[in-house]
């Protein structure tokens, strides 16, 4: 019983939810006593590499511009997978398994789900598998039927593999694009962590009284390594860019941590981002909402209490390394 | 231009989460739904930009029972035409996406358009599945359409920026912030709401591929332990030796 997991590259190399896809990959096939084959969609001189974290082979499609052409590129793996006699199909949950997973629901007639956080329960032909639901607030099993079950893995979901070796290619032929969907452009916000995949996120509010004052927001994101984002108030005013905006009508993130600064904690921001693991909470009003859903807070002035975290995280580095 | 919106019944944000049966049901006691956010802000209004620039008409569908038809009756009132019910109760993604395109596929229409989720489950399932029935191109979480002849040019989120693209008509899309901006329903169009056609219709044989299967409330948070606002260097001693996450 194998499983076929999906990849693409990115500037020739690999993100890390797509690694935890292949590891996860592995497990599900060990789980079943079977293979797990890796298709790699992209541009890289390694695409051997996910052996490292799980594949056992890769198919490799050298190719770009193509993950947009969301009926091309189901068609491609739905292939692959009936090939392989592939009885799971793993992706990781991003922009490009929005596009395709429920494409490979349909065509291969079997059950998926999207943001998967653990290895699923085996149930004779169905798969149980659990995915966060309504905003963090619980976790919802769902069980899924057909030959070739289609599931997109959350990230930081699940430990990676990385005891592997590079595994052996077969390079695909490419297929001619429908030519429906043509990529004019990809504008990438450079010089930054995404948001949408930082495992650390470091996240302000109006209480920072004023755009020009983001420089200490700044700081501590650049000490820790992690994204920046802001409330809807904050967005909406145009303080910082939409697409830094957590929240139910922005973006939901699940980081490792989250260092909300001066941010109440509305219901709609906080459906945003119960996901993350840890919840850290700097504000100086004791009553704010936030605190309640928060792991760690700290009340007081964020304009006194910023700068100290990012000397203190200073400090802690240079004893670490 | 015929265009489609796939409208959902979500529970509010705001309401409590509960279940019942031994955790296997959502219980919807006292919970209040309403249409589901992005549907009616980005999918909806979308569509009525485009027809009042380009004519046509914009048809809603909702695969969901008769005490949804006040939601449906919303979205005729902030504009829609028309509005197609599919009297089920879909329990996932898939159930309800292959409901719409059994009623949908013999219509034609020139543009599919969904919000990128429901805000309950956020699976963003239903589109590409539609798509797939229905073989048309699928766009997610698109934040900018603009339509030229048989052709749309279409923003779509990716992480950490955008892509423009330009997808040949019939397909469907996903509608993300940006897209358009929502619309309150006024007293004129509540009233016209009330005579346009809401026509019901039977649903077709599926298979369970998709079953809920119960549901877990996560354990319940420690509470917040207050670390002193002049000890930083006590806050990151606890996020690195007890969280674990330095």
């Amino acid at each position: 019983m194998s499983v076929l997991v999906f990849i693409e590259t990115f500037q020739g190399g690999f993100k890390k939810p797509a690694l935890e896809a292949v590891s996860y990959g592995h497990a599900l096939s060990r789980l079943m006593q079977g293979q797990c084959q890796v298709l790699v969609y992209g541009k890289t001189d390694q695409p051997g590499l996910p052996g490292r974290h799980g594949a056992d082979s890769v198919l490799y499609l050298d190719d770009e511009d193509g993950l947009a052409d969301t009926a091309w590129l189901s068609g491609i793996i739905a292939r692959e997978a009936a090939k392989f006699g592939a009885k799971a199909l793993i992706l990781a949950q991003n922009s490009t398994s929005r596009g395709i997973l429920g494409r490979l629901a349909v065509s291969l007639k079997s059950g998926c789900a999207s943001g998967v956080t653990s290895l699923p329960e085996i149930k004779e032909d169905r798969m149980e598998v659990s995915r966060s639901a309504f905003a963090g607030k619980a976790s919802a099993r769902l069980s899924l039927g057909g030959p070739c079950k289609v599931l997109s893995i959350a990230s930081n979901a699940v430990l990676m593999k990385t005891d592997g070796q590079d595994a052996p290619v077969e390079v695909l032929t490419r297929p001619e694009p429908s030519g429906k969907v043509k990529v004019l452009e990809t504008k990438r916000i450079s010089g930054e962590i995404p948001l949408a995949e930082a495992e650390r996120v470091v996240s302000a509010g109006r209480g920072m009284k004023e755009p020009g004052n983001w420089g200490i927001i700044e700081d501590l994101a650049h000490e820790l390594g992690a994204a920046t984002a802001c409330s809807r108030p904050v967005a909406d005013s145009g303080w910082r860019p939409h697409h830094e905006h957590v929240g139910q009508t922005g973006l939901a993130i699940k980081p490792n941590l989250y260092i909300a600064i001066g941010i109440s904690g509305a219901i709609q921001h906080l459906a945003g981002v119960n996901n993350s693991k840890v919840i850290v909470v700097i504000n100086k009003d004791p009553e704010a909402p936030f605190f309640k859903a928060a792991d760690y807070g700290v009340c007081g002035d964020l304009f006194e209490v910023v700068p100290r975290l990012t000397a203190a995280v200073k400090r802690y580095k240079e004893q670490h390394h | 231009m015929k265009i489609l919106v796939c409208i959902s019944v979500t529970p509010d944000t705001t309401s409590r989460v509960s279940f019942k049966n031994d955790n296997r049901e959502y219980n919807p006691d006292g919970v209040q739904f309403i249409l589901n956010p992005y549907d009616e802000w980005y999918a909806l209004v979308k569509a009525l930009e485009i027809r009042e620039k380009s004519g046509g008409s914009v048809t809603v569908i909702h695969a969901g029972p008769v005490q949804h038809e006040p939601m449906i009756r919303k979205a005729l009132a902030i504009g829609a035409d028309e509005a197609i019910r599919i009297d089920v109760r879909p329990d996932s993604s898939h159930a309800a996406a292959l409901q719409i395109a059994a009623a949908v596929k013999d219509q034609a229409f020139d543009l599919i358009l969904t919000g990128k989720e429901t805000i309950d489950y956020q699976g963003a399932e239903l589109g590409a599945m539609l798509a797939e029935w229905l073989a048309l191109p699928f766009v997610p979480f698109a934040s900018k359409l603009d339509l030229e002849g048989s052709r749309a040019i279409i923003e779509r989120d990716i992480e950490g920026g955008v892509q423009v693209l330009e997808v040949q008509l019939p397909a469907v899309v996903s509608g993300a912030k940006g897209l358009a901006e929502q619309r309150i329903p006024n007293m004129k169009g509540i009233m016209a709401a009330k005579s346009k056609p809401l026509s019901v219709r039977d649903g077709v044989p599926g298979e369970d591929l998709i079953l809920p299967a119960g549901f877990t409330l996560p354990p319940p948070k420690q509470g917040v332990r207050m670390v002193a606002p002049e000890d930083m260097d006590q806050l990151v001693r606890i996020l690195h030796e007890e969280a674990r996450v330095l």
